[in-house]
C-alpha cells in the first residue's frame, strides 16, 4: 500500500455504544472525525459538539417562499389577471387559498430542502470519498455504527488512535487509505461532463415524451371501419368543383311538408282564405297546449292574458283574450304566428305548420274558457 | 456498555409521591368550593349551569377516554417508549366511573338543554321529525348510559390486566391487552363520535357537520396527552419514576405538536367546507360564533388552540425541556376547555356568557383529578414494573 492514510475506522454494536465512543473521542481532543450509522441517531450532533445545521433555515425560507408564492400567485390571478365571481364570494377569498398555500409550503420546503442538502452540502454530483467501497461503509450502511478518525487531525497518531478506539470498545478497527487523485471535494455541479449528462437525459426524456404523447398515443391498432372512403356532411371534398362534400338541392325543389307560405305579407287574405285543417280533438288540443306553453306563454302568459313575468321589461305583450283577437278568423292568428307582428318575431322556423294550427285551437279554447257561457257548464 | 438499569421498587410504596397531604387538602378544598358553587348555580340558574356542566362532562370524557385511547394505542402499535409512563394514562382513565356523577345532573336537565326534547318544538319541524328516531329521550339516555358502561368496562379490564402484571409478570397479560385494544379502538371511534354528536352537536339539532366527531376527537387526544404529560412530569419531578430521557419528553411533545396541527386541520376543514358551500342551514352555526362578541372568542380560540402551541412546540428544544412542556400542557388543557366553551355556550345565549356560574365547574374537575391521582398513586405502582417492554421503554432512543 503506497497510498497515504485517510483515517482509522472502528465499528460499534449499538447507538448507545457509539454515543459513548463519541463522548470519549471528544474528550480525547480529536476534532476531525465523523460518525456513520444506518439511521439517524437523535442527539448525536450534540455529543459531537457540532454547531446546529443551517439546513433548517433553508427549509424555513423555502416554506415561506411556498406560502407567500401561493398567496401572491392566487392574489394576482383573482384580482388582476382573471377576476371571476365564484359562488358569489369576494374575488379575494382567503379561506380558499389556505389549502393551496399549505400544499405549496410543504412541497417547496420538502423538495427544495432535499435538493439543497444534496447539492450544497453533499456536493452532488461529486461522489468521491475515500470511505466509499470499504468494508467499513458496507457495515455502517446496513447494521453497524462506526467512527472514522481522520489522519489530518492535528493530534493524530495511528497507534494512539487504535488504542483509543479499542479502549472505547470499538471492533474491526481498520485503516482506510486513499488515492490522492480522488481526494477532490470541490463542487462539480458545473462540470461539463455532468452538464452533458443532464442535457442527454433531458433530450431522451423530452423526446420520448413527445413521441409517446403525439405519435404512439394516436396509433390505431384497429380502425373498426371508422375510417371509410366516403364524404361526410360539412366536410371538404376535392370531388366537386365547389370544394364541398355536401350537395345543395336543385333550385326550385320543395321538401315534403314545407310548401312556401302563400300569404306572406298578406294578412287580410290569410284571414279570409285560410281554414284550420285540424279537428279540435283532445289530442290536437294537448299538442297545442304544449306548443303554447313552450313558445307563446313566456310573453302572452299561461292563460293568454298577456300577464307573463316579462311584463314591464318589454313593450307589454298584448292579451289574446281581447275582442279583437276573439273576432279574428283562425287564419289571422295563424298568420301572426307564421309571420310575426310588431316586435313579435316569426315562429315559422320553430313551430311546424300542424303545431301552429294546434296552437290556434288551443288559443280558441283559452278564449272560450275565459268567457264561458252558461251552456258550456252543462 | 451496559444499558441503564432502572431503579424500580417492586414493593407498593412509591419512593416519593408528588401528592403530599397539602396537595390532598388543596384537592378537597377545590372540590368542596366547586361543588358548593355548582349546586348554587343549579339552584339559581339551572339552564346556564347545565351548559357549564356539559363543558365539564366533555372535558372529563376527553381526559378519561382519551387516556384509555392512548393506552390502547400503545398496546396495538407495540410501542415501547410510552410503557414507563403508561400508569399516568391508567390513573387518568380511572376517572371513568366518576363520569356517572357528572352526567347525572345533565340527564336530569335534558329539557333545559335540548330543543329536540320538546314535543311542541318537533311537532311543526320536519327536520327535527326526521331526526326524531335518533334524537329522542329514551334512546338518548340509553346511548349515554350504554356508552359510559362500555368505557367503564374497558377501562377496568385494561387496568386490571396491567396491574395484575405487576405481581405475576406474565407476558400473556400484555397479549390479552393487545386483543382488548383491537376490540376497543373501533368501539372508541364510534362511541366518541356519538358522544360528540349527542352532547355537542345536538344542542343545535338543526345543524349538522359530518366532521364534528373527528373535531371533538382531535381535542380529546390533545387533552388526554396534556393531562398525561402533566402527571408524568409531576411523578418524574418527585422521583417516583425511573429517570426518563429527553427522548421520552420529546415524544410526548411531538405527539402534542402533531395533534395541535391535527385539530387545526380538522377545524379549518369544517370551516372551509361550510364557508364554500355557503348553505344557510350550515352557515348559521358559524354566524352565531361571529357576532355579539363571539367573534373575539373565535379569534382567541385560533390563537390559543393553534398558533401559540404551534410556535411553542415547534423547536426540538421546547419538546425536550420539562419546564416548557409543563407550561404547554397546562395551556393545552385550558385551550380544550375554551374550545368546548366555544362549541357549547353560543346555544345558551347569543352573547358571551361568563361568570361565577361557569367558575365552579373547572374547580370540581381539578379537585376530582387531584384527589383521584393522589389516591391512585398511593394504591398502585407508578410504573408498570411487570411489563415485558419496560426495559426497552426506559432505554428508548429516538
Amino acid at each position: 500500500m503506497g497510498k497515504p492514510l485517510y483515517s482509522v475506522t472502528a465499528l460499534f454494536a449499538s447507538p448507545d455504544a457509539l454515543l459513548h465512543a463519541v463522548e470519549e473521542t471528544v474528550k480525547a481532543g480529536y476534532t476531525k472525525y465523523d460518525v456513520h450509522s444506518p439511521y439517524p441517531i437523535h442527539g448525536i450532533e450534540r455529543s459531537m459538539r457540532l454547531r446546529t445545521s443551517p439546513l433548517g433555515y433553508f427549509a424555513l425560507a423555502f416554506g415561506l417562499l411556498g406560502a407567500f408564492g401561493a398567496v401572491g400567485l392566487m392574489t394576482w390571478i383573482t384580482l388582476v389577471d382573471y377576476p371571476l365571481v365564484i359562488g358569489g364570494k369576494p374575488f379575494w377569498s382567503w379561506p380558499a387559498f389556505v389549502p393551496i398555500a399549505f400544499e405549496l409550503t410543504v412541497l417547496l420546503a420538502s423538495v427544495l430542502t432535499v435538493v439543497t442538502m444534496i447539492v450544497v452540502f453533499l456536493k452532488f454530483p461529486n461522489n468521491s470519498h475515500p470511505l466509499h467501497d470499504t468494508p467499513y461503509m458496507k457495515r455502517v450502511s446496513s447494521d453497524g455504527f462506526g467512527i472514522s478518525i481522520q489522519a489530518d487531525d492535528p493530534s493524530f497518531d495511528e497507534a494512539v488512535v487504535r488504542v483509543h478506539l479499542a479502549r472505547v470498545a470499538g471492533t474491526a478497527i481498520a485503516p482506510v487509505y486513499y488515492d490522492p487523485e480522488e481526494m477532490d471535494h470541490g463542487q462539480k455541479l458545473f462540470d461539463p461532463r455532468f452538464i452533458g449528462v443532464l442535457i442527454g437525459v433531458a433530450v431522451v426524456v423530452s423526446g420520448g415524451t413527445y413521441v409517446a404523447l403525439n405519435k404512439v398515443a394516436f396509433m390505431e391498432p384497429y380502425s373498426w371501419m371508422m375510417e371509410q372512403a366516403k364524404l361526410k356532411p360539412q366536410a371538404p371534398s376535392t370531388l366537386f368543383a365547389d370544394g364541398k362534400g355536401m350537395r345543395t338541392p336543385v333550385p326550385g325543389t320543395v321538401a315534403r311538408g314545407f310548401l312556401p307560405y302563400a300569404y306572406a305579407g298578406k294578412p287580410d287574405e290569410a284571414g279570409k282564405f285560410l281554414v284550420n285543417p285540424l279537428p279540435p280533438s283532445a289530442l290536437v288540443l294537448e299538442r297545442g297546449r304544449t306548443g303554447f306553453l313552450t313558445f307563446c306563454s313566456p310573453c302572452h302568459g299561461n292563460f293568454g292574458r298577456g300577464d307573463s313575468r316579462l311584463r314591464g321589461q318589454f313593450p307589454n305583450p298584448p292579451t289574446l283574450l281581447s275582442d279583437k283577437v276573439r273576432n279574428w278568423p283562425d287564419g289571422s292568428i295563424y298568420h301572426v304566428i307564421t309571420e310575426g307582428q310588431n316586435i313579435m318575431p316569426s315562429y315559422a322556423g320553430q313551430v311546424r305548420k300542424d303545431d301552429r294550427w294546434a296552437i290556434v285551437h288551443y288559443i280558441r279554447a283559452l278564449q272560450r274558457a275565459h268567457f264561458a257561457k252558461e251552456s258550456d257548464l252543462k | 456498555m451496559t444499558p441503564l438499569t432502572p431503579d424500580i421498587t417492586p414493593d407498593r410504596s412509591a419512593k416519593g409521591t408528588p401528592f403530599t397531604p397539602s396537595i390532598d387538602r388543596l384537592g378537597v378544598m377545590l372540590l368542596a368550593v366547586g361543588v358548593v358553587l355548582v349546586v348554587l348555580a343549579f339552584v339559581l340558574q339551572p339552564v346556564r349551569a347545565s351548559f357549564g356542566a356539559i363543558i365539564l362532562y366533555l372535558t372529563m370524557v376527553s381526559i378519561a377516554v382519551g387516556s384509555l385511547f392512548l393506552i390502547a394505542l400503545e398496546y396495538i402499535s407495540g410501542a415501547t417508549w410510552s410503557v414507563p409512563m403508561r400508569r399516568a394514562n391508567e390513573f387518568l382513565a380511572g376517572l371513568m366511573p366518576f363520569l356517572i356523577l357528572l352526567v347525572l345532573p345533565l340527564l336530569l336537565h335534558i329539557h333545559e338543554l335540548f330543543n329536540w326534547s320538546h314535543p311542541e318544538a318537533t311537532a311543526h319541524d320536519s327536520l327535527l321529525q326526521g331526526k326524531a328516531p335518533y334524537l329522542n329521550i329514551p334512546f338518548f339516555v340509553l346511548r349515554t348510559v350504554g356508552i359510559l358502561g362500555i368505557w367503564i368496562l374497558f377501562a377496568a379490564l385494561f387496568v386490571r390486566n396491567s396491574t395484575k402484571q405487576d405481581i405475576t409478570r406474565d407476558p400473556a397479560l400484555t397479549k390479552k391487552n393487545i386483543r382488548l385494544a383491537a376490540a376497543f379502538l373501533p368501539v372508541f371511534a364510534i362511541t366518541i363520535s356519538l358522544t360528540a354528536i349527542d352532547w355537542g352537536m345536538s344542542l343545535e339539532a338543526h345543524w349538522f357537520s359530518t366532521i364534528y366527531g373527528v373535531y371533538y376527537f382531535s381535542g380529546t387526544v390533545l387533552a388526554a396527552l396534556a393531562a398525561g404529560t402533566l402527571v408524568v412530569l409531576a411523578l418524574d419531578k418527585s422521583g417516583s419514576l425511573p429517570k426518563l430521557r429527553p427522548d421520552h419528553y420529546y415524544s410526548l411533545g411531538a405527539l402534542m405538536f402533531g395533534f395541535v396541527n391535527f385539530w387545526a386541520y380538522i377545524a379549518f376543514s369544517q370551516f372551509l367546507l361550510i364557508w364554500y358551500a355557503n348553505l344557510p342551514e350550515e352557515t348559521y352555526w358559524f354566524m352565531a360564533r361571529w357576532r355579539n362578541g363571539w367573534e373575539y372568542v373565535s379569534v382567541l380560540l385560533i390563537l390559543v388552540h393553534f398558533l401559540v402551541p404551534y410556535f411553542a412546540l415547534l423547536s426540538q428544544e421546547s419538546k425536550m425541556n420539562p419546564g416548557r412542556l409543563k407550561f404547554i400542557a397546562v395551556w393545552l388543557l385550558v385551550a380544550h376547555v375554551l374550545d368546548l366553551y366555544w362549541l357549547v355556550m353560543p346555544t345558551y345565549a347569543a352573547g358571551v356568557t361568563i361568570g361565577w356560574v361557569e367558575l365552579g365547574f373547572p374547580l370540581v374537575g381539578l379537585g376530582m383529578v387531584l384527589l383521584l391521582l393522589s389516591w391512585k398513586t398511593k394504591r398502585y405502582n407508578v410504573v408498570p414494573i411487570g411489563d415485558p417492554k419496560l426495559q426497552r421503554g426506559l432505554d428508548f432512543r429516538l
